[in-house]
């Protein structure tokens, strides 16, 4: 039996192999670039990373958050309602590398931009389980006690052809790492509009469905240690947020836990659903405080 | 004129070499999963989770897994080709390479210089010694393939030059980037595109580098280990051709559901079904090659790594399938179940074979029979039930935690906060954190058996090429 010449002949082995693997190699990874970042996919308001917010950018990727946080929200409904309006391609025109990653030990960040206020991330980076107590998230306090580097983030900028001014740049002068972490953050998202399906519609049927019920309070209490006192304190005392203060209607309290106050810096938590938000409205109510 | 002889000297230095880094990537690997837990065991800032994960990975894959198949590279392609290396001098200069790479790898990653691409971390410099050790290794094994005195070439060449090109491809384009300074570089590809390149090269990475070399390995060494030889050659060539052709298609079903277009991962998706065709012609190739041998599953400590690695590949390839399929990859992707699925390729199928090479090899380069075999079975019960435990944990973690991301309330709000979801893994985290130390102390039986065989042994360096048929 005569083995085909292909088993005798290691150079023309090599060829036929190389040739074998570039075809799936050509269509599946050399022809998308023809689609993708195309002008079709441009979206308006999608800008460049300001100098600090680049730097924050390289810290993200130096200290390896893309091991545990992906940033990219996958067009499935609970996906859409935990984090936001999922990813279009558009977004990521500026992103060199991209940092979708692959694993959600934390929670996905695409959309983080905004959601909380400057404080809540660096109090978090700092200690995280102080805002949530059983994280598995690594403490990052170091990063204040680190200086940018102006003369290095402008040569990133330019070998990256993002636009700055010089005010940006002397704005640098005794920022920290930490200060460009928390920038980025809140860059992640901010620039699309958002869609209308992210922004909850509170019910119309304005009543506290639990009043005067003390085993709703119990679980309400609960729901308030979990979702509201690492901003507003175990005791209402306030924090990273306002101190809680009496005098509220039912109604308007509602609507201001459902659907949040965005240029206040307070998440909206329609995530939670109604029945869970009017037992934390409850045990606010309640005297509970 | 002198006989001619094989170096074998290089040969047990690399396996040397790629022992010690495998045990620190299974150590690393142990300590991020207690991380996991205990957040308290990060020491920032070099010590940190999301710096020791690329580590673990990077030293499990080049350190542990590249390094061994250099070493039974250099080791197989002078049996196959019957001559000596190519070049000796080029061989001992990539050792030292090796381990010159390796350890800058291991020191700029705990720095936090990083491209932040899986499994192709490494900063521009490191890249570019990674890509001179290629070459210096391909060179090697292709001139030595070249200069051959055996006709034909057996199919675990064939695997063993496709890996060589292969990786060469695609390790070439994915770190295409531009350097800002001697640490600091950015990718060449933007946002989607980047992505669509990275997992074009992650996945296969895990076909040229995990996939292609451990079947070289197997096709040489179930035979030697069995006496009796693989079933179908012709098996082996439709499964070896279409493998490589269907693999390259495969990249974006990690990419599921993400903004790269519908066609790019229903392409994948298909072609990723496609591909239990050819992963199973040289799983059937392995078992039927045991027709009539299968009381040496009893008899004989290497068929066991063997076939159980075989037999881990067939599931691997099985399960890698079903999670490229759209909607299951909706509901189990960026959970643990991937890692479980990950583990049961590097510390079941790839491992496990690599075990067996090396128990097979390290007796006969010392000149001395295998210390004890009872220690080699209790190895193998120990890195098997480690590692089953890992992935059936984290198997069972990823859809409880699947389960809780995508539970609704009827007014459609989520039934669980990310918090209720994750500390609901920490149990199984426990438990994966446990498997890891069952395995490393397989793995430590597996090198004191090897250290006291060295040792009652005396190295050979060189072994005469036989005058006869190829072996």
């Amino acid at each position: 039996m005569s083995a085909p010449s292909w088993e005798k002949k290691p150079i023309l082995f090599l060829l036929l192999a190389t040739a074998t693997i570039l075809v799936g190699t050509i269509v599946t990874m050399v022809l998308p670039f023809a689609w993708v970042n195309s002008e079709e996919e441009r979206i308006a308001g999608i800008t460049p990373y300001a100098p600090l917010e680049l730097e924050g950018r390289d810290v993200y990727i130096r200290e390896g958050c893309n091991n545990c946080h992906t940033q990219t929200v996958r067009p499935l409904v609970a996906e859409v309602v935990r984090y936001g309006d999922y990813s279009r391609s558009g977004e990521f025109v500026y992103d060199r590398p991209h940092l979708w990653g692959s694993r959600r030990t934390g929670p996905d960040l695409a959309r983080i931009g905004g959601k909380y206020p400057d404080a809540w991330h660096f109090q978090h980076m700092a200690e995280p389980q102080s805002i949530v107590p059983r994280s598995n998230m690594p403490a990052y306090a170091f990063l204040s006690a680190q200086g940018v580097d102006p003369s290095g983030i402008r040569r990133k900028m330019e070998v990256l052809g993002f636009p700055f001014t010089e005010e940006q740049l002397d704005a640098l002068a005794g920022k920290t790492e930490m200060d460009a972490l928390v920038a980025y953050m809140q860059k992640l998202g901010r620039d699309l509009p958002r869609g209308e399906g992210s922004t909850p519609v509170a019910p119309t049927e304005l009543t506290n469905p639990f009043a005067g019920d003390a085993a709703a309070v119990a679980e309400g209490a609960l729901l308030y240690t979990e979702h509201c006192a690492s901003c507003h304190g175990a005791d209402q005392q306030g924090g990273i947020g306002p101190e809680l203060t009496d005098g509220w209607d039912d109604g308007d309290l509602f609507s201001l836990i459902y659907a949040g106050v965005p240029e206040g810096g307070m998440p909206g938590f329609s995530s939670l659903g109604q029945e869970r938000v009017w037992k934390i409205v409850n045990y606010l109510q309640s005297g509970g405080r | 004129m002198e006989t001619p002889q094989y170096n074998t000297a290089i040969v047990r230095s690399f396996i040397h070499w790629s022992l010690l880094w495998g045990v620190v990537a299974i150590l690393v690997g142990i300590l991020i999963s207690f991380q996991l837990i205990r957040p308290e065991l990060n020491l920032p800032p070099y010590l940190t989770y999301g710096r020791l994960r690329p580590l673990h990975t990077n030293a499990g894959i080049f350190g542990w897994a590249i390094g061994t198949f250099f070493a039974l590279f250099l080791y197989m392609v002078q049996r196959l080709c019957r001559r000596p290396l190519w070049s000796d001098r080029l061989a001992r200069f990539q050792l030292w390479f090796f381990n010159a790479t390796i350890i800058v790898a291991a020191v700029t990653l705990l720095l936090g210089y990083s491209q932040s691409k899986e499994y192709h971390e490494l900063e521009w410099p490191v890249d570019l010694m990674v890509v001179v050790l290629w070459v210096i290794f391909s060179i090697n094994i292709i001139m030595t393939v070249i200069k051959r005195r055996e006709e034909q070439m057996y199919v675990s060449l064939w695997f063993m030059l496709a890996s060589l090109v292969g990786v060469a491809v695609l390790f070439l384009v994915n770190g295409a980037a531009v350097p800002v300074s001697w640490f600091k570089s950015y990718s060449a590809f933007a946002g989607t595109n980047d992505a669509n390149v990275q997992w074009w090269y992650g996945h296969n990475a895990v076909a040229m580098v995990l996939t292609a070399p451990p079947l070289a390995v197997f096709y040489y060494f179930l035979p030697k280990a069995t006496g009796a030889p693989i079933y179908s050659h012709r098996l082996s060539i439709v499964a070896f051709w279409s493998l490589i052709f269907m693999y390259l298609w495969t990249g974006a079903h990690h990419l599921l559901w993400t903004p790269i277009p519908d066609w790019i991962q229903t392409l994948a998706m298909a072609f990723s079904i496609m591909l239990i065709a050819p992963s199973w012609g040289s799983v059937v190739n392995g078992y039927l090659s045991m027709n009539g041998q299968w009381h040496q599953m009893r008899e004989n400590y290497l068929v066991k790594f063997l076939v159980l690695g075989i037999t881990f590949y067939g599931l691997q390839t099985l399960q890698g399938p079903l999670q490229a399929v759209r909607s299951f990859s909706g509901f189990i992707h960026y959970t643990d179940w991937v890692p479980g699925h990950v583990h049961m390729g590097t510390m079941g199928w790839v491992s496990l074979v690599l075990f067996a090479a090396i128990y097979y090899l390290v007796p006969r380069l010392y000149g001395n029979e295998l210390y004890s075999i009872p220690m080699a079975n209790l190895h193998f019960w120990l890195v098997l039930s480690g590692q089953l435990l890992y992935s059936v944990s984290m198997w069972i973690a990823g859809v409880q935690q699947a389960g809780m991301w995508h539970a609704m309330n009827p007014d459609g709000s989520l039934t669980y906060s990310f918090m209720e979801t994750l500390v609901e893994m920490y149990p199984y985290y426990w438990a994966r954190a446990f498997s890891g130390i069952i395995y490393v102390a397989g793995v430590g039986l597996f090198i004191g058996n090897l250290v006291l065989t060295a040792r009652k042994g005396k190295a050979k360096d060189v072994t005469p090429v036989p005058a006869g048929a190829a072996s």
